[in-house]
């Protein structure tokens, strides 16, 4: 019997990942001396099906280090031990550290174990058992040359009903060495009064082989509860002359460390707790180990989405309506054509569009995740860097059952972690100088998500001392980003931060203040096609607003026509559209033209030119301007002129080409034509128009090859 | 017709290990051939919508059951006068690995001409390009009874 176990790994690793989510959180609620029995049980639940799973799948590094860290947890709830703040500082490391040692595993690498067996060593000198398991651990790998043990299986008659078969494990006791076989039959009662369903046998092995013991433990890992072990070592082939009697003491202590009983163990059943929540998996937050292959990593957390069944449930509901409408409309095809079947066909059609439409809405609805995905990981964050800042922080989570595409939910959290801990960082002040300042010693960082106009906006807000507006000038002035003489509002400052290359932090901390932030920030919201803004006042706070599409494949487009090319623009970026009035166009610079438009002046991009098609209209006030905006930036993009508005679904044109500057995607329209999605900062890019932290913009000179 | 399915079915009975099975097509009187395990499907020429800034031979992107694949003109990409596209013009969907990258992707060639079994050993017989610029999209040359066939490397013809 060998099953390939390797197929159930990536289930394993999602529920581990999943159940050392749950320990985080738990272990956040925690409050030493005042700790709710429920909450440690979750916690002891979660690190046993780690445990128990790792050892199951032969990752023994995992389940030897969860082993130790359940035996805490186990003393705590029956009340041997208090729990202290320090060891819910060491629990949250080891789940660190066992989501770097699991994320290893999953790429298929070799954990580091030096972070393992450092706080294994902790915790062991905090159950007062260093020296018990060092000598375990020394016997367990010295163990290597071959040894016989006698293995005692005294099985408890209710066994089966726990779903185990003796007989595999024995089976696979074979695998590990020789195996000589006792069966003690002499529980088995009478046949009268014999219940097929309970176990009466024991057994007693003597297997020859060169695994450690903890290889035998391992096999008898989901029975120990319902059976009694007992392993002894019976002196190695080589060494016979070693007392039997001595070695029976010695291993004796070797089972009793290998294999605790955990007396109060929850019925198994218990642990499909968490499996039966119906929510949505979380996206696997890898926080990314050192060594290993970001690329696998990635590759691994967009394997699967758990749905639902709710959800499953009123899709198929839908495909019924859809299969009714279609049978409706094949037999009014059927029919003679009069007056009464066209009636009924368009209200066929009518009732086609309405399924369709409810279908396309329920099948983005299993994209779609509550963001509290994404929140629940700043808990830990805030308390980690207030402690290492001694500021006193309360984080405040609002909105968390917002919804959001999952793809979306993935690409934002590493932003908004930056973003948080900047105004940890920079924004909060110290308690010192909180008080100083006639505010509560406890700084407040609110997160809070909310569905606006089809997109979701996320704010990240702090009661801090706002951004300094002075210093940030100043810097900038220091870095060449905008001049003595230029005049710019408060507003305008602050946009600065998003500048690449832009830090107001004194000294770099480990937090952030290298200078590689808020730029990255804003091009990775950028980048599904989101927008960043700050708003700040000081002494009072800054707020950070992140505006979001809620899916990646849907947009709403406005299609415009471009000589004989159909182009569309993302409406979520269009200002206004008009015409231009032929009297306020100036011309700057050698072929670029603006519009003074109320206060504003833009510029007209003439997308004939940057595409370079032919045909088109090029006298401007035959053609119709479309005001756009893209990173606080308006440019008017000449068209010819205005089509439908419609939702269009993105498709790759990378995925058969290649990336194409200043078009985002493609898509297809209607007639089952392709048409393109203009990229509007790629765009402006490609125009060459520039922007040096001031509000003019300037023509660079452009290659002659392209004008 | 018959008789030229037999004729290929005949070709592909004779096929032994190391012989390959290329479709070749014309274009401007030359007869070019490709690995026909490339070849996805043959269609008619139909209006593609254009690509800013692509090289003239990318001729545009269409949609191919809700994929975008883009079009490639073998003419002009060989550096051969353009021709007029008619109702006779082909594009040959391939799917080819660029980079590591599976694409699939048109190109517009005059006429779609014939199947052969052409052996690994024939096929390579290169002679020495070394001034020509296209040498790099040559697998091959072979000939086939009276007509010389030059053989493509389509991952290079197609690595825009």
């Amino acid at each position: 019997m060998s099953i390939d176990l390797s197929q159930f790994f990536e289930v394993f690793f999602e529920e581990s990942f999943e159940g050392l989510d749950a320990m985080e959180a738990e272990l956040l609620n925690l409050e030493p001396g005042n700790e709710d029995m429920e909450t440690i049980n979750t916690i002891f639940r979660a690190a046993h099906s780690i445990k128990g799973g790792s050892g199951t799948f032969g990752f023994s590094s995992v389940s030897d280090f969860t082993h130790v860290l359940e035996t805490l947890l186990d003393q705590i709830r029956d009340g041997q031990r208090a729990l202290t703040a320090e060891h819910v500082n060491f629990l949250l490391k080891s789940v660190d550290c066992l989501r770097g040692m699991l994320t290893a595993l999953q790429a298929e690498q070799e954990p580091d174990l030096t972070e393992a067996n450092e706080i294994r060593q902790r915790f062991e000198v905090i159950l007062g058992m260093a020296e018990d398991t060092s000598t375990t651990f020394d016997l367990a790998e010295e163990t290597l040359n071959e040894n016989t043990y006698q293995v005692d299986f005294k099985p408890y008659p209710h066994l089966f009903k726990t779903g185990n078969e003796p007989l595999y494990m024995i089976s696979e006791l074979a695998e590990l060495g020789e195996l000589e076989t006792q069966v003690f039959f002499d529980a088995v009662p009478d046949i009268n009064s014999l219940n097929a369903e309970e176990c009466f046998l024991a057994w007693r092995f003597f297997l020859t082989t060169d695994k450690p013991v903890s290889a035998i433990a391992e096999i008898f890992e989901w029975v120990e509860d319902d059976s009694d072990i007992e392993i002894t070592i019976c002196g190695g082939l080589f060494d016979t002359g070693l007392a039997d009697a001595d070695a029976d003491a010695d291993a004796d202590d070797v089972v009793e460390e290998s294999s605790p009983r955990i007396e109060a163990l929850p019925d198994k059943k218990e642990n499909s707790m968490e499996q039966t929540d119906t929510s949505i998996n979380k996206p696997q937050i890898n926080s990314p180990a050192k060594n290993t292959d970001t690329k696998k990593a990635s590759d691994s957390s967009a394997t699967s989405i758990r749905v639902g069944i709710d959800k499953v449930d009123s899709l198929i509901n839908m495909v019924g309506e859809l299969v009714i409408t279609q049978a409706m409309l094949s037999q009014i095809g059927e029919q003679d054509v009069t007056e009464t079947t066209i009636t009924a066909l368009q209200e066929g059609l009518a009732q086609l569009a309405h399924n369709t439409r409810d279908l396309q809405e329920n099948v983005m609805r299993i994209r779609m995740l509550p963001i509290s995905f994404v929140f629940s990981r700043f808990p830990r964050l805030v308390r980690d860097i207030s402690q290492k800042l001694n500021k006193q922080v309360e984080l405040k989570l609002l909105g968390e059952q917002t919804e959001l595409d999952k793809t979306v939910m993935e690409k934002i959290s590493d932003p908004m972690v930056h973003l948080v801990r900047n105004s940890l960082d920079h924004g909060l002040e110290t308690p010192e100088q909180r008080v100083a300042a006639g505010k509560d010693p406890m700084g407040t960082v609110t997160l809070n998500a909310f569905h606006q106009g089809g997109n979701i906006v996320i704010e990240i807000m702090d009661d801090g001392q706002g951004l300094n507006t002075e210093k940030i000038r100043s810097k900038a002035i220091a870095n060449g980003l905008i001049q003595e003489s230029d005049e710019l509002s408060p507003d305008e400052i602050n946009e600065l931060i998003f500048m690449p290359g832009f830090s107001t932090s004194d000294e770099v901390s480990d937090i952030s203040g290298r200078g590689v932030g808020m730029d990255v920030v804003r091009r990775n919201i950028q980048a599904l096609n989101g927008s960043v803004e700050v708003a700040s006042a000081p002494g009072v706070g800054s707020t950070f607003t992140i505006r979001l599409p809620l899916t990646l494949a849907i947009l709403d487009g406005q299609l415009v026509r471009v000589a004989q090319h159909t182009y569309i623009i993302p409406l979520i970026s269009i200002v206004e559209s008009l015409q231009i009035d032929i009297s306020k166009v100036s011309r700057v610079g050698k072929d670029l033209d603006v519009l003074r438009l109320r206060d504003e002046y833009i510029p007209i991009l003439r997308l004939y030119n940057i595409f370079n098609h032919d045909g088109a209209i090029e006298e401007l006030d035959k053609t119709l301007l479309v005001v756009v905006e893209s990173d606080n930036h308006k440019v008017g993009l000449l068209v010819d002129d205005l089509l439908a508005q419609q939702q269009v679904v993105i498709k790759s044109l990378e995925a058969n080409y290649q990336k194409v500057d200043g078009i985002s995607g493609a898509t297809i329209l209607g007639d089952g034509r392709v048409s393109l999605i203009i990229d509007i900062s790629g765009l402006i890019k490609l125009s060459g128009l520039k922007r040096p932290g001031s509000q003019e913009l300037v023509v660079e000179q452009k290659s002659a090859g392209a004008a | 017709m018959s008789e030229q399915v037999e004729q290929i079915s005949q070709l592909v009975l004779e096929g032994q290990h190391d012989e390959n099975q290329y479709l070749t097509f014309m274009m401007a009187d030359e007869e070019y051939g490709m690995n026909i395990l490339a070849v996805q499907e043959i269609r008619g020429w139909e209006d593609v919508t254009a690509i800013p800034n692509a090289p003239s031979f990318v001729k545009g992107a269409i949609n191919l059951r809700g994929t975008i694949v883009p079009i490639i003109d073998l003419r002009l990409r060989f550096g051969l006068a353009d021709n007029d596209y008619g109702p006779l013009t082909v594009v040959i969907v391939v799917a080819v690995e660029i980079n590591g990258q599976n694409k699939v992707m048109g190109i517009v060639v005059d006429a779609v001409s014939d199947v052969y079994s052409i052996s690994e050993e024939q096929a390579k017989d290169v002679p020495d390009f070394q001034d020509s610029d296209n040498a790099e999209f040559v697998h091959g040359l072979v000939n086939v009874g009276e007509k010389m066939v030059v053989l493509l490397n389509l991952e290079s013809v197609l690595n825009l």
